[in-house]
């Protein structure tokens, strides 16, 4: 009997470091397969990638439910973890179904039932990544990701940036703001570069930073106080060399009266953000009108 | 005819000149048809819902929706969930008891012979071994799949997924048929591979936890085979070498001198009804039994006692 029981006991033993070691493998697999592939675009409504993968059942019920089928399980070989539903945006982005089915489908929960307005869903969020491939960053006209974004004007803004290369035009380049964008991945499809898009949709946790909290912004503290925090807030001053002048458009520093036309050779981009003049002071807000002014300083 | 020039005949020759081939492959026959129906009506239920507007049903193993109306999810994989610390909503609750309390009542390993994808790929094996007339190969502890199953759960304890869905074959096959296999086809050759080359029947005898759970859930359950007619066995060994989990028919089958009763009574008994089949003796029946009662001397069928 006892001879039994140690057999016993020894063969459990031999079982359990066997599982055990195969677990182990396991385990660090489970653990790799958490780290987000950059394609894992979820569906909307998807808890954060951890809890996720606990929840999600891999059943397809949204992927079923999904009447623009955009949505797939991931099969052995896809880098996103198995079995679970994910989109590509550059084929299949998701349309924002007002009454959004996919989550309706879902069985476990994994798709957060309380997303009730899909315009909260965060399924990912775009991002100008190939900004030489982007063609608006080149100085021509596109704005195609604005233009078919479902957020319009919220999700993409288009900012002007001044075109340095011509030094007289504006680009018109799309940033994306994470404030509206949903993720949903129509900017991606629909960018009109060759091949890979120059905006992609990345999992928030890619795509997003932490920020930087401990900087204070100086303008939103004013703006917050009232009034300026440094005393006293002084404008800023160009002690230009006599008989000198700054040419903007790539010059430098040059001998006065050479620049020919000074109102073009203005950067463009800093005259649209010039706020309407309210103040008589003799100083523009814009140092730049004051160091082009005829006479200078 | 003496038993033992029965021996070395393959396993149901005996069944099918009694009865005919297809009494002695009836279960056989009916549970392939099963499992290709369960299977098929996923495949195609997508199809006939672009015709009619009609699901018959939708999803896979792990959850579905029969009809749009009732659904169904395998429990397995939501106490895996519960223990990677998700509370699932009460559909997916609703679902997994549902399915539990079917296998509860008609045998949990139901869901091996009659369901699983994967039982088809490691019955061909053990069928071509047979043919093959292989024998021995590394014998794995059949307790490795408790241990298994136990380490799912920890897994899914430790990592806070559902880990074993990873790599979970049963899953990843009839997942893979309704959705794309991917490169799923592998782990259908690698678990081919190992029953058929390593030793009989290791797969589903030793490692697959998604049986051992539904074994355990099955243990009380109402339906089982019994075998009825004992006193009639030649000693054969025919069903013996059919069953996928031999050692359960020992104590039944040959046990009425001890005063064990008929059923078979282990929860790793799948339900398949192969005995039955090729019992040429027409010994084994599928019969309902009062749950609750265990093998022993105390609970004995008083009938076979007299016998
Ligand atoms: S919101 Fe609509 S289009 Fe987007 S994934 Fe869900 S069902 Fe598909
Ligand atoms: S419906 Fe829910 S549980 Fe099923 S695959 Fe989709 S996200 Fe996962
Ligand atoms: S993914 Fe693109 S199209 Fe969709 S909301 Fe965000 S910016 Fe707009
Ligand atoms: S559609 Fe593509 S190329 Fe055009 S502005 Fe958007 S990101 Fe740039
Ligand atoms: S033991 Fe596992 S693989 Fe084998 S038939 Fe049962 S569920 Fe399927």
């Amino acid at each position: 009997m006892d001879k039994k029981r140690r057999k016993f006991v020894g063969d459990s033993l031999k079982t359990a470091s066997a599982v055990g070691l195969g677990s182990l493998v396991m385990g660090l697999y489970a653990r790799q397969s958490r780290a987000i592939a950059a394609q894992a675009i979820r569906p909307p409504g998807a808890l954060v990638e951890d809890d996720f993968l606990g929840a999600c059942v891999r059943c397809g019920l949204c992927v079923r439910d999904c009447p623009w089928d955009t949505l797939k399980l991931a099969q052995l070989g896809d880098f996103v973890a198995l079995g679970t539903p994910y989109f590509t945006a550059r084929k299949t982005p998701c349309e924002m179904c007002e009454d959004i089915p996919c989550v309706v489908a879902c069985p476990t929960g994994a798709l957060d039932h309380r997303l009730a307005n899909i315009n909260d869903a965060r399924m990912g969020l775009a991002v100008v990544i190939d900004e030489e491939g982007c063609i608006a960053f080149q100085g021509l006209r596109c704005e195609v990701c604005f233009n078919v974004c479902p957020v319009q004007g919220k999700a993409i803004t288009i900012d002007t940036m001044s075109n340095t290369r011509t030094g007289m035009h504006a680009k018109f380049i799309p940033v994306v703001h994470s404030s509206d964008c949903t993720g949903c991945g129509k900017c991606e499809q629909a960018c009109i570069v060759d091949g890979e898009s120059a905006i992609k949709i990345m999992p928030i946790k890619l795509a997003a930073s932490g920020g930087s909290p401990h900087y204070r912004m100086g303008w939103e503290e004013k703006e917050k106080a009232g009034k300026s925090l440094v005393a006293p807030d002084a404008e800023h001053k160009y002690n230009l060399p006599e008989g000198l002048e700054y040419d903007h458009a790539g010059k430098g520093l040059i001998k006065k009266g050479l620049i020919k036309n000074k109102e073009t050779l203005n950067d463009p981009v800093n005259k649209l953000r010039q706020p309407k003049k309210s103040n008589s002071s003799p100083f523009s807000s814009n140092p730049l009108d004051t160091l082009n002014q005829k006479g200078g300083l | 005819m003496v038993a033992n020039t029965k021996i070395g005949l393959l396993p149901g020759k005996e069944a099918i000149q009694a009865k005919g081939w297809l009494k002695a492959h009836k279960w056989l026959i009916l549970r392939r048809l099963s499992q290709i129906t369960i299977l098929g009506l996923f495949i195609i239920s997508p199809w006939i819902a672009k015709e009619t507007e009609i699901w018959l049903i939708k999803g896979n193993l792990a959850s579905s929706l029969v009809l749009d109306i009732l659904p169904l999810t395998d429990p397995y994989v939501l106490i895996q969930s519960l223990f990677a610390g998700t509370i699932p909503i009460f559909t997916g609750i609703l679902g997994a008891f549902i399915v539990a309390l079917f296998y509860f009542l008609i045998g949990g390993r139901v869901y091996c012979s009659w369901v699983c994808p994967i039982n088809i790929v490691t019955d061909i094996a053990a069928w071509l071994r047979s043919q093959l007339k292989l024998k021995g190969g590394t014998q794995i502890n059949k307790n490795t799949r408790f241990w298994v199953l136990g380490f799912t759960l920890l897994l899914a304890l430790i990592t806070g997924t559902i880990a074993w869905e990873l790599i979970n074959p049963v899953s990843m096959v009839f997942r893979g048929a309704i959705f794309g296999m991917g490169l799923a086809w592998g782990v259908i050759i690698a678990i081919f591979i190992l029953d058929f080359i390593v030793s009989r029947r290791v797969w589903c005898g030793s490692i697959c936890p998604v049986g051992t759970f539904y074994s355990l859930l099955g243990k009380q359950s109402i339906l089982r085979v019994n075998a009825h007619q004992r006193e009639q066995c030649d000693d054969c060994m025919d069903c013996f070498l059919v069953c996928p989990e031999q050692q359960v028919i020992k104590t039944p089958l040959n046990g009425a001198s001890k005063g064990f009763h008929s059923f078979i009574d282990s929860s790793q008994c799948t339900n398949c009804g192969r005995c039955i089949d090729v019992c040429a003796e027409d010994v084994f029946r599928f019969e309902t039994r009062i749950p609750f009662k265990k093998n022993t001397i105390q609970n004995l069928d008083n009938k076979h006692l007299e016998n």
